[in-house]
Formats: structure tokens, C-alpha cells, sequence
């Protein structure tokens, strides 16, 4: 399967990062690159993920991180790679 | 590398933007399941449907999951049910049970329509042909999700005026029968002229003759993503009001060309085509109307509208055509009332008439759509305005359509209410002068002479 983007959207607070990057780690999803803003007092981070070695289907883990964003207040959305390389590359 | 900007923009057009997948539509020749006796060939028809189209919804919700964009509608359209039937329909009651049959199997794989309840009609009917078209009235009154169309007319063979004038009498019947809900029965009836065979958008999808055993179309939308890239190019010319259209009608059609050929992938099925249109919905910013208010007019229906609608559908297929592998069906911006609140504000605001609308409707696909007007039409005012507008389609070589509701016990002023993608409409009013002796001559119109090109 190709990368896949997780993307963390909401209010600004400690230990987003932490929380996200903990849970993947215990799942074996590498992260292969992180980036990261504040857009208005919104927290904005977006990532390329690997998770060819992960035991979990890519629906569970789409779901249990956006269980954890419900947890600390922002929006996870994990999607896959090929969307946005469809849209903005030819 | 995707970058975090370009990943911010497709996120927002889809959760702001109203970006979706308007529809996966699965294409199933029903040729092998005719039969002479009538319970053998819906027994057939269920099972192949059955067959081909058990994992179609439960595979577009992966895909919605993975990808993480929404694909309103998994559909299905089937061969024209009048070749179908043709071996063993006796009556129009026989017809309406394979109609049934239809529904079932809908209900059961979990489809919110299923299209093919169809003649092709162009030049003449067989008596099957005419058994179907009699059938529609208590078809569409006696299911939920069958969509029914008709082909009338083209530019090869002229316009069958026999069916034209039935039709009419079709439409106020279906009208009639399914007076309770607003005559919503014609809402699910659609007739063409010039009728593709692979077009994967309802009422008027049917699976052609022409197409292989089991196919996938994907009917693309966006009219809120257009209207969001036209509002950063407020007052600029239109050599930029063009090519920003353009740009964006790719970036969209590239999702739906994703979809497609992962559905087809997923579903072993081969994929077909795109169809490029704009398609809108009643909801707030999914809006066709409201992209002709940002190229600059006050409302859908004034000086210049039919203009902008043809700079907005021709850069839409310049953009879309170069996005996808296959690109067909309908392919153009759509412009029905009801599903468009640009459009009924314009209505309500007296800006978009009738006669408007089809003046609009030579210059995009696909027709006079969703359109109320007042229950006490005459059927032969019904059937001059179907001719009108599949003249329009035959003579300039393109698809036009009409689907047109006379709402029994309303009148113009009043409102009504189809619910959820088919909307509302305030109720048109129509030219009242008589055309009964045009519609009642019997025979077909010839094909224009620009058709004989061979």
C-alpha cells in the first residue's frame, strides 16, 4: 500500500503531538515526515505515514485516531496518499 | 512530496466545499436474462444483479473511508427493460412486475436508485416499446427507487412525435397516480433526446447495448469548490475567470477518475467512464446558479446568463477532459430547479423562466430538469414543450432531456416539496396559448440535414 496522510486539526494544547505520534508508535506506523503550524490560534499538522507493518487494517486505526482527536479536542483524519497525489500532481 | 498546503486544500474543498463523488454507477446488461416466460426472466434479473452488484455499496464506503471523500450515491442503470421484457411482457401490468422486481433487488443490495426502466424510441416503437411506456405510470407509483427514461429523439433518425405525444399523456398520468407526494412519481421519468448510453447520472441512466457485460461510471460534482475558486478572481477578466474553471474542474475530475479506478479495481468490474458534470444539490453552496452570480450576474436567468453558462460548461470539459482516461455521459453543467437553491431563489425572485431555462439548456447538458409547473397542464402543452426542447437537442447534435412535473392540485404561487437530493420548487408558470393541433399530427419529424454525413 502507498503512504498515507494523517492530518490534525483544532485548537492549540499540550502533548497533541505526543498523543498522536505515542498511539502510532505502539501500532507500528512510521511517520516518514511531520510538519506543523499554528494558523490562528489553530493547531495544524499534517503527516506522511507508513503503516505497510502495522497489524491493524487502515479502518481501524482511521477510527481509533479520530476517537483519540475527540479525546483532546481536535480533528484527526487519516486518508490515503493517492488523493491528494491524484489532485495536485500529473 | 504532498505538501501541507495542497493537503489543506483538497481537506477543505471536501469539508467546506461540498467536493464529492456524485455517484458510482454500475452498469449490468440484463441481455442474457430475457426469457419468454415472465417469472423465469425476473428470476434472472434478480440473480445477475445479485451477482454483479452485492459488494457496490459496501466497496464505495472503503473507498469514502480510505480516501476520505464522500460518494453521495452507489447506483446501478440496467439494459432498457423494454428489450428486456419484450419476450414475455404481455400487458403494461407485466412490465410493471419486472419494475417490481427492480425495486427489490435495490432495496436488497442497498442502491438509492436503479435506472433502465427505459425505451429507446428515436424513430419508432415495437408494441413492447408501447407496453413499457403505458407500464410507467403504475411502475413509478409502485416503487420507491426505479428511474425511468425514454428516448424520444435524435439527431440520426429526427424525433418520434408518436411517443412525444404519448409521453405527455405519460407524464400527467405518473403525475396523477402519484398525486400524494406531489406528483413526485415524474421526478424519477426523464425523456431525451440523443440519449447516452452511459450515462451513470439519475432519472435518465440506463445501460446501453452498446456497453460490455458489467461496467463502472462515476459522475463527478463540485459546484461549490468552482464557485470558492471563482470568489479569489472577483473583477478579473475572463481569459482568468477561464482557466481558473479549468484548473479546478481537473483537480475534481482527478478524484473522480481515482474513485473510479479503484472501484473498478476492487470491484473486478472494467471501468467506463467519467462523466464530467457540474452536478448540484439543494444544499447551501452546491450550487450552479450561484457560480453564474460570481462570473458577475444578479441572478440565474439575466441578460448574459446563457453566456456565462457556456464559458462555465466548456472550460468545465477543457479541465475535466484532460483529468480523466474516458470521459462521456451527460459531461456539462447541469441546471435543474428544484436541486439547486440558486436556481429556485432565482425563480422566486421572477429572474428564470421556462422559456429561459431552455434557452440555457443549448448551450449545457442536459435539459429542462426538475422543473414544478401547474397540475392542470394540458397534456399536448406537456408534450409541445418535450418537443421544443428535444428539437433544440437534435439540431445541434447534443443531448437534451425534460423532466418536467405538472403537481397535481397546485398552481403557480405555490410550493412544492420532493425532499432530501430532489429538493423543492416553486410551481413555473406555463405559456398558455395551445398547441394541440402541432402535437395531435401523428408521425416523426425528419432528421435535420446536417445529420446525413456519410
Amino acid at each position: 500500500m502507498k503512504k498515507t496522510i494523517i492530518t490534525v486539526v483544532g485548537k492549540d494544547g499540550v502533548g497533541i503531538i505526543a498523543k498522536v505520534c505515542t498511539y502510532l508508535a505502539n501500532n507500528k506506523v512510521n511517520i516518514e515526515d511531520i510538519s506543523q503550524t499554528i494558523v490562528h490560534g489553530y493547531f495544524n499538522m499534517m503527516m506522511i505515514a507508513d503503516m505497510n507493518n502495522s497489524s491493524k487494517a487502515f479502518e481501524e486505526i482511521a477510527s481509533e485516531l479520530a476517537q483519540i482527536g475527540e479525546e483532546i479536542g481536535v480533528v484527526i483524519r487519516m486518508q490515503r496518499e493517492e488523493i491528494f497525489d491524484s489532485m495536485h500532481r500529473i | 512530496m504532498i505538501t501541507r498546503n495542497e493537503v489543506l486544500e483538497t481537506n477543505e474543498m471536501i469539508e467546506k466545499e461540498n467536493l464529492d463523488v456524485r455517484t458510482i454507477t454500475m452498469g449490468i446488461s440484463l441481455l442474457d436474462c430475457m426469457d419468454s416466460d415472465l417469472e423465469t426472466c425476473r428470476k434472472k434479473i434478480k440473480e445477475k444483479i445479485l451477482s454483479k452488484a452485492s459488494n457496490l455499496v459496501k466497496t464505495g464506503k472503503d473507498i469514502e473511508r480510505e480516501f476520505g471523500i464522500p460518494i453521495v450515491n452507489k447506483r446501478i442503470s440496467v439494459t432498457p427493460i423494454a428489450i428486456v421484457g419484450s419476450a414475455c411482457c404481455k400487458t403494461p401490468e407485466d412490465y410493471a412486475a419486472i419494475a417490481k422486481t427492480l425495486d427489490d433487488v435495490a432495496k436488497e443490495v442497498g442502491v438509492n436508485f436503479i435506472g433502465g426502466y427505459s425505451a429507446l424510441v428515436s424513430k419508432g416503437s415495437t408494441p413492447s416499446d408501447e407496453l413499457l411506456m403505458k407500464s410507467i405510470p403504475l411502475a413509478l407509483s409502485t416503487t420507491d427507487r426505479v428511474c425511468s427514461s425514454i428516448n424520444l429523439g435524435s439527431t440520426k433518425t429526427g424525433i418520434n412525435m408518436d411517443a412525444v405525444r404519448l409521453m405527455g399523456d405519460i407524464i400527467k398520468e405518473t403525475a396523477e397516480r402519484t398525486k400524494e407526494a406531489d406528483s413526485l412519481g415524474c421526478a424519477k421519468l426523464v425523456v431525451f433526446c440523443n440519449a447516452p448510453d452511459d450515462n451513470p447520472f439519475m432519472a435518465g441512466a440506463f445501460h446501453g447495448v452498446t456497453e460490455g457485460d458489467c461496467v463502472i461510471h462515476v459522475g463527478v460534482s463540485g459546484p461549490g469548490v468552482v464557485k470558492t475558486a471563482l470568489e479569489k478572481v472577483r473583477g478579473e477578466n475572463f481569459e482568468v475567470l477561464c482557466e481558473t474553471i479549468k484548473k479546478t474542474a481537473f483537480k475534481v475530475t482527478r478524484v473522480g477518475q481515482l474513485v473510479a479506478k479503484e472501484a473498478s479495481a476492487r470491484l473486478g468490474v472494467p471501468f467506463g467512464i467519467i462523466d464530467l458534470s457540474l452536478a448540484p444539490t439543494p444544499a447551501i453552496g452546491d450550487s450552479v446558479a450561484d457560480i453564474l452570480c460570481e462570473i458577475g450576474l444578479e441572478y440565474a436567468g439575466a441578460p448574459g446568463t446563457t453566456a456565462a453558462l457556456a464559458l462555465l460548461n466548456d472550460q468545465v470539459k477543457k479541465g475535466g477532459v484532460m483529468a480523466s482516461s474516458y470521459v462521456g455521459g451527460l459531461s456539462g453543467a447541469f441546471i435543474p430547479v428544484s436541486e439547486d437553491q440558486g436556481m429556485i431563489n432565482a425563480v422566486e425572485a421572477g429572474a428564470l423562466t421556462i422559456e429561459k431555462l431552455e434557452a440555457m439548456t443549448c448551450v449545457c447538458s442536459v435539459g429542462l430538469d426538475m422543473i414544478a409547473i401547474p397540475g392542470d397542464t394540458p397534456n399536448t402543452t406537456i408534450s409541445g414543450i418535450i418537443a421544443d426542447e428535444l428539437a433544440i437537442g437534435m439540431v445541434n447534435q447534443k443531448t437534451t432531456a425534460v423532466r418536467i412535473i405538472p403537481v397535481i392540485g397546485k398552481g403557480v404561487g405555490e410550493t412544492v416539496e420532493f425532499g432530501g437530493l430532489l429538493g423543492h420548487a416553486p410551481i413555473m408558470p406555463v405559456n398558455r396559448f395551445g398547441c394541440e393541433n402541432f402535437v395531435n399530427r401523428g408521425g416523426r419529424i425528419p432528421a435535420p440535414i446536417h445529420s446525413f454525413k456519410n
